[in-house]
């Protein structure tokens, strides 16, 4: 080791810092938008390398006049997209009734995503039957865009006693798997390292079915996400990689996770996996990079990583106030706009929707939220009951209760 | 029949359960056209090809991340943690999702996989290559956790393991791999062709999880013990003529209560032997449960024989190893016992 010349300065720590705080007044301008159209389509059998711009671009579809241009713009029918629309308003209705369930003491917690309705629901459209979703704790529109029983998502968020799930499970914390939707865990990053073996297992087996995983940006920054990179590269697993780029985790704004990288979805280039930035408020943006990256996955082609830029205009959780770290004006100057305003804005030009269906079908969606709640409620709220058995506490631990849980459970009385 | 060491004991289980059912698979590292560090896998990837054994990238969360995965899909992975010194990577994967997916989803989800590990010290392999981590999983409801001690039972086990509903912590005691070990370091080693528990049939077979069985019967003091313990805990009856009963846990979690209790009760006495650190180690347990089921048919105090609450020392291999004299000494006290 040598001695050193003693001329360089002391080393100081550096930690990023959002460009707004309480107080400020925020400004966009200096975020890059790319225009609608611009980017390159290229066939899904392209080389990761190939594609490189697609990492650090955004691919938009809808431009400011509300046209889909460019050669991202699917041939999605006028009726698709209406019920697109469709879906993202029930999700907006589901999430305000639930917030507001939360805040009469119906239930302990809820998490909303507003703002980022259109990832999930859009996406939820290229999967097929079988095809399975290791989801985060925002991707109720993966449930509320199928047939799924609005009730039983309320009875779960109630715990009460026709709750799928027994009352073990945090309110939001669903799992389905005849629709796709596996299990949510409250530990972050753990579903994308399971998705990727779950999308490896259906290639063993020689199935044709598919794997998505979900992640926040925040969460990338565990283990699990650069393990299951490595693992999809590796053995090129049938699996779409979703990251969710709200900007916020929690009060950490993205920086934090990001570190040097100029995006997100450029950390999948090092692994070799095609790896595309798009415009998450944006429905027919999203709908047509989930399908090109589902139909690398069928045909074998290996994995696909998606950074959808979006926006948490809501508080992380109803435990959390975005005020203490936040600009106010934030959600509202984000430059990608609301996903549903977007959307009713491109029919209503193309002339086939108006202010006034939009109203009723607005209307429509709260009636069903409310008479879906009320179903619920049959059973019992969170705090008010009725709940199921304690004794069922004890089950399911195991596929068959060990000695020691049946002393137990004898010893609780049940 | 045939002798088999317990390396081939544990390959034997693999090859049979691989060859009676497809959505059986290996990985692990080194585990594919190696055949692993310790040969445990050594021509499964020839015989059933590289989709169903395979080697793995060097992460313990990506490897027990994808078996979960997989198990919940539905076919059945058993996977190699090189050292068990290693899993801790994986531990949320386990702690956090394999133990709790059958739970939290009712059932919705299973996840019928096996981590298999070698564990223990006696081979010099210094404090990253020695450790018995049993009691962290045996703390975690939701998975089982299995230390077989020969041959014949490390067969009969990982083949109930891999056949199990539910996730099977698999630890594989490494000093034993080639022959049982009573903890005379400074004498011969003697292979498993000479022990009868070395004797494996070639066919399937299972060995049932949450059973114990009693190496040796005895009148005086029940000795609990797993893995290597087994055989220091027979060379410190022999050696100080005390008439041990010795009960060989091999499933510390579901535990076979009933064999210990009913033992304990039989002979009023208890020592308690694991290579493990002692506090808060898996002896504490067994002795809680003497404590709170058998306290009045005791005469003298439960004594735990453990490794110290240090790491495992390289240096040190024999001083930090409970042998047969530190076992044989817990003997003579607790007969001493009023």
């Amino acid at each position: 080791m040598s001695k050193g010349s003693g001329e360089t300065p002391p080393l100081s720590l550096y930690v990023p810092e959002p460009e707004f705080r309480p107080g400020d007044k925020p400004d966009f301008s200096n975020v890059p938008i790319p225009k609608a159209g611009a980017a390159q389509r290229p066939p899904v059998d392209v080389e990761a390398g190939d594609i490189r711009d697609l990492a650090y671009t955004i691919i938009r579809v809808m431009n400011r006049e509300g046209e889909a241009v460019g050669p991202w713009a699917d041939a999605l029918t006028d009726e698709e997209v209406k019920e697109g629309l469709e879906d993202m308003m029930r999700v907006r209705a589901f999430d305000a009734r639930m917030t507001m369930a939360q805040r009469q003491g119906k239930t302990s917690f809820y998490m909303q995503c507003l703002g980022e309705e259109a990832i999930a629901c859009a996406f939820s459209k290229v999967l097929q039957r079988g095809d399975m979703n290791f989801p985060t704790y925002r991707q109720q529109g993966l449930l509320l865009s199928t047939d799924y029983p609005m009730s039983d998502m309320i009875n779960q968020i109630y715990s009460n006693a026709a709750d799928p799930l027994q009352g073990r499970q945090l309110p939001i914390m669903y799992s389905s798997k005849e629709h796709g939707f596996f299990t949510i865990s409250g530990n972050l990053a753990t579903q994308f390292m399971q998705g990727v073996g779950w999308a490896m297992a259906s290639a063993i087996k020689g199935d044709t079915k598919i794997a998505t995983a979900w992640i926040g940006e925040g969460s990338t920054a565990e283990n699990d996400f650069h393990a299951g990179l490595v693992f999809a590269s590796t053995y090129r697993a049938p699996v779409v990689l979703n990251i969710v780029n709200n900007q916020w985790a929690i009060s950490t704004f993205q920086g934090i996770a990001r570190g040097g990288a100029a995006t997100f979805a450029s950390r999948g280039l090092g692994f070799g996996i095609p790896s595309l930035r798009v415009d998450g408020n944006d429905y027919l943006a999203v709908y047509a990079v989930a399908k090109w990256a589902t139909e690398r996955a069928r045909m074998g082609l290996g994995p696909t990583l998606i950074e959808h830029v979006t926006y948490r205009m809501g508080a992380h959780s109803t435990s959390d106030d975005p005020s203490a770290y936040r600009a106010k004006e934030e959600s509202t100057s984000w430059p990608l706009g609301d996903p549903v305003e977007r959307l009713k804005d491109y029919l209503i030009k193309r002339g086939v929707w108006s202010d006034a269906q939009h109203h009723q079908m607005k209307e429509m969606l709260e009636s069903q939220v409310a008479e879906a709640q009320k179903q619920a409620e049959k059973n019992g709220t969170l705090h008010d009951g009725p709940h199921s058995s304690p004794a069922t506490m004890f089950d399911d631990v195991y596929k068959d209760m060990p000695l020691h849980l049946r002393r137990q459970r004898q010893e609780a009385g049940f | 029949m045939a002798r088999m060491t317990m390396i081939q004991s544990i390959r034997s289980a693999m090859d049979v359960a691989m060859g009676r059912d497809e959505n059986v698979v290996v990985f692990g590292e080194d585990v594919g056209f190696f055949g692993g560090v310790f040969r445990c896998t050594q021509g499964l990837q020839e015989k059933y090809g590289s989709q169903r054994c395979f080697d793995a990238p060097i992460s313990e969360t990506g490897i027990i991340g994808a078996a979960v995965g997989m198990a919940v899909y539905g076919i059945r992975p058993c996977v190699e943690i090189q050292f068990a010194d290693y899993v801790y990577p994986g531990f949320d994967q386990i702690a956090s999702e394999a133990a709790r997916i059958r739970y939290r989803s009712n059932n919705d989800f299973t996840v019928p996989m096996v981590v298999r590990m070698p564990t223990g010290g006696g081979i010099f392999g210094g404090q990253t290559h020695s450790q018995s981590p049993e009691a962290l999983f045996a703390h975690i409801s939701g998975i089982k956790t299995v230390i077989p001690s020969n041959p014949y039972d490390a067969k009969g086990l990982l083949i109930a393991s891999i056949e199990d509903e539910d996730p099977v912590m698999f630890l594989e005691p490494k000093r034993l791999y080639n022959g049982p070990f009573d903890g005379h370091h400074d004498r011969p080693v003697t292979p498993w062709s000479k022990h009868e528990l070395g004797e494996v049939p070639e066919d399937h077979y299972t060995v049932p999880l949450g059973k114990a069985a009693v190496r040796r019967e005895g009148a005086d003091v029940t000795m609990l013990v797993y893995g290597t313990m087994v055989y220091v805990a027979e060379a410190a009856a022999e050696e100080t003529g005390i008439d041990a009963e010795i009960i060989d846990l091999r499933t510390l979690l579901p535990l076979d209560m009933e064999t210990i209790e009913e033992s304990v009760k039989k002979t009023g006495r208890c020592v308690i032997v694991h290579e493990a650190t002692r506090t808060c180690g898996y002896g504490a347990e067994l002795a809680a449960i003497v404590a709170e089921n058998c306290f009045y048919h005791l005469e003298a105090p439960v004594i735990r024989v453990t490794g110290y609450d240090t790491p495992y020392p390289h240096a040190h291999e024999w001083d930090y190893f409970p042998g047969p004299k530190r076992v044989g000494d817990a003997l003579k006290k607790v007969m001493e016992a009023a």
